[in-house]
């Protein structure tokens, strides 16, 4: 029974969301902004409900853990002076909030970011090693896009850049395309699955 | 089943089509056109969703699919093998759905209902899988069908309900999180299925580090070139779609997926059908794509 309700909310939502899409009234307008709406709701109880868990997660680990108890610490200290920090101070340009998320949570992240620049360089390093024909053309490929879309491409040889550029729109772009074509129509049948109950993750 | 019945069974189609398309065209036409409420930029758009949905859901319903030949995917195949591999070696699997999408989205759920195959393996193998996330929504409804598969399994009291994990909303702190993971549980298996961004390199290549077996999918084709080269296999694009109706039984998602292909080579053929029209003056392609 309770499945047969899941699935009824499923099929009305699902169906709704499509049909708003294409009329447009100021009662399917007012309907769509309330389920919105709704889901913010539930976003924001489950967010909570993460932070819980988060915090009940770390608690243990401090408890039982005496190696990487330190991690644990700076988590919960530092969940817990960003909420303490937006409630009492705001979450103004010069409030505390903004300045831990401009000074610590920015550089940490770009940190992270920056770990891409290493990672490239090594995973290329494995996608390019030729071991066979399609491999060869997949580095002859990007060689000369590297090379074409860089100032060093024109001092090669004229035509470079336009090679490159040619690779890009039209084999890369085809190719992309094509995939896209493929993933649009997944799409649809898979949301149509889903609001059938075809296919479904619970029971 | 012989050409000669598909040709009868795809003009049955037709006609079943055409015949719906009329008459609901007829019938909503004269409701909403009156009333001036229906968005006539859509239209075309409108048209092929219906025509996707009504050609999805007839085969799926009304003429399943008997025979069937699947194409093989390797990356499909070797899911099984990943996990029975992470509990021979007794370590976790991990399993996360990257950054970029939500739980409205169809690559979420597309990768929730894989989540539920892999779970349902781990939980029969006793093998111990990690679900980090950055969404809430997304923690609590994994929680659930990693749940519901230990059940199914027999070994309810093998769930941790600190095994999916709810890491950060943010993009880099949740690919730190979800590395740290990685680093420190040295997964057997890691599967990335979802909608991910500027963290799938870091994601993928920490995996490869640390020897884990990775199998990706996404449908973002910007990430796809990283997933390929620094994971063991990558379901591209619509194959994360259709990955479950290889995984499962049950005939009328496999005949979805009939229905999906046949969608394709409709496209297909009037994008080799719409250059050879132009050529001849006749230009449709803003009246049909």
């Amino acid at each position: 029974m309770t499945n047969r309700l899941a699935w009824i909310a499923t099929l009305v939502t699902g169906l709704f969301m499509v049909a708003q899409y294409f009329i447009k009234t100021d009662a399917t307008n007012a309907v769509y902004t309330t389920l919105l709406d709704y889901y913010q709701i539930v976003f924001a109880v489950s967010m909570i409900v993460g932070g819980i868990g988060l915090l009940k997660q770390h608690s243990l680990k401090v408890q039982r853990s005496s190696q990487r108890r330190g991690y644990s610490l700076i988590t919960i200290a530092a969940i817990l002076f960003m909420v303490i920090a937006a409630v009492i101070f705001g979450t103004g340009a010069t409030s505390p909030y903004q300045w831990a998320f401009n000074n610590l949570q920015a550089p940490m992240q770009a940190t992270t970011f920056s770990l891409l620049a290493f990672f490239v360089a090594s995973a290329a390093y494995r996608g390019f090693r030729i071991k066979s024909a399609p491999a060869f053309v997949l580095a002859l490929a990007a060689v000369i896009v590297l090379v074409g879309k860089s100032g060093f491409g024109e001092m090669v040889s004229q035509q470079l850049p336009a090679i490159a550029g040619w690779v890009l729109n039209n084999p890369s772009t085809a190719a992309k395309r094509g995939i896209l074509i493929g993933v649009g129509i997944g799409s649809v049948a898979t949301a149509l699955r889903v609001i059938l109950g075809i296919e479904r993750s619970y029971r | 089943m012989t050409r000669q019945y598909v040709f009868v069974d795809l003009a049955r189609l037709a006609k079943h089509v055409l015949f719906a398309f009329g008459f609901v065209g007829d019938t909503v036409n004269s409701f909403i056109l009156a009333a001036g409420m229906f968005d006539s930029a859509s239209l075309v758009l409108l048209i092929w969703m219906l025509l996707t949905c009504g050609v999805v859901a007839y085969f799926s319903y009304r003429r399943r699919v008997s025979r069937l030949r699947l194409r093989a995917i390797p990356g499909i195949a070797a899911i099984e093998e990943a996990v029975g591999r992470a509990t021979e070696q007794g370590k976790p699997i991990v399993f996360t759905t990257g950054w970029g999408g939500d739980i409205q989205r169809p690559t979420t759920l597309a990768a929730l209902n894989l989540l539920r195959f892999v779970a349902g393996k781990a939980a029969s193998y006793g093998c111990r899988i990690l679900f980090p996330t950055h969404d809430p929504v997304i923690a609590e409804t994994a929680k659930e069908i990693i749940r519901t598969a230990y059940n199914e399994a027999g070994h309810p009291d093998q769930f941790r309900e600190d095994d999916v994990t709810f890491v950060s909303p943010s993009q880099f702190g949740y690919a730190s999180g979800v590395d740290g993971i990685v680093s420190r549980q040295k997964p057997g298996a890691i599967f990335l299925f979802g909608t991910f961004e500027g963290e799938a390199l870091i994601l993928a290549e920490t995996g490869n580090i640390n020897g884990a077996l990775q199998i990706a999918g996404t449908d973002s084709t910007i990430q796809l070139s990283f997933f390929i080269v620094a994971c063991d296999y990558t379901l591209i694009g619509e194959e994360l779609y259709t990955a479950s109706a290889y995984l499962t039984d049950d005939r009328r998602v496999q005949s979805s997926m009939y229905a999906q292909d046949l969608i394709r080579a409709v496209v297909v053929t009037l994008l080799l059908l719409l250059p050879i029209l132009a050529m001849f003056g006749v230009n449709l392609y803003k009246e049909i794509l």
